[in-house]
């Protein structure tokens, strides 16, 4: 196993993606275009994949591209493309005056009231001792040790779950 | 080493630009996708506190995040469809019976 405590551009890698990340996410909620902005969040969950590499969370990054980048991304461009909907124009039929939240109004304000709360917590967390030397590499053998240890019952109420839900998609599929 | 604090204001912003999209946004898909970038956003904070301390149970957790978020994304866009047959539209302003 190599030494992978200490990443080559490390800091510039982060702040790159992260960088990236924001936009596109900015991107996907602007964006007039339905699949525009499906395209955006696929290329948004990409970078974060990039950045649980760089936390040295391998599996998980997998599973955000496979699952959240190529499965429950392929259903929303599925659903839009075969919708075929596109967001009404707001100066059409309805003014903007009889939304509360458009992005001239209070959203803004809303979400830089929750920035700003949230980075307040963010920036006040103290960096735990336990990392001084740099992160560990989790591979998926520690993620598979404790899945079927510690968290074996939420495990298996997991797959009763996804059982309900593929029956609820059928049924609601079915119903005309 | 990228202090603990930076991942937690990437994963902050990008939570505050789903939770601005879901408010902004009429077409329901859309909705639907702002939340996926919520919990996105909620994820990459487990992730980092859990690597910050060398555990791996947040990994665990956001594995079960995930697979919620596939099953809640299967039934939701199920409903969304039969919506759709029912009224020809996804604009979340004019699927207004349940305010009576």
């Amino acid at each position: 196993m190599p030494d992978l405590s200490n990443l080559p551009y490390e800091q510039a890698i982060f702040y790159l993606v992260s960088a990236l990340a924001v936009g596109c996410a900015l991107a996907m909620i602007l964006s007039k275009n339905a699949v525009h902005a499906a395209l955006f969040m696929v290329a948004n969950f990409g970078l974060v994949a990039v950045l649980y590499l760089l936390l040295r969370a391998s599996f998980i990054a997998t599973i955000q591209v496979i699952v959240y980048a190529g499965a429950i991304m392929v259903l929303f461009l599925f659903v839009i493309m075969m919708l075929n909907v596109q967001e009404a124009d707001p100066r059409s039929s309805r003014g903007p005056q009889d939304r509360l939240f458009t992005l001239g109004s209070l959203a803004p304000l809303l979400g830089l009231g929750l920035l700003g709360a949230l980075a307040y917590v963010a920036l006040g967390v103290k960096q735990p001792a336990a990392t001084s030397g740099g992160l560990v590499f989790a591979n998926i053998q520690d993620v598979g040790a404790l899945l079927f240890t510690r968290y074996l019952y939420p495990f298996e109420i997991t797959s009763l779950l996804l059982l309900v839900a593929m029956i609820g998609a059928v049924v609601l599929a079915k119903r005309r | 080493m990228i202090p603990l604090s930076h991942y937690l204001l990437v994963s902050a912003i990008l939570f505050t630009i789903g939770a601005v999209g879901v408010l902004i946004r009429r077409n329901a898909i859309l909705i639907f996708m702002c939340i996926e970038l919520m919990l996105n956003a909620v994820n990459l904070s487990f992730i980092a506190l859990a690597a910050y301390q060398n555990l791996v149970d947040g990994q665990v957790f956001v594995f079960f995040v995930i697979t919620v978020a596939a099953a809640e994304v299967a039934v939701g866009l199920a409903i969304l469809v039969y919506l759709f047959y029912q009224r020809l539209t996804t604009d979340v302003d004019d699927i207004n019976s349940l305010k009576g």
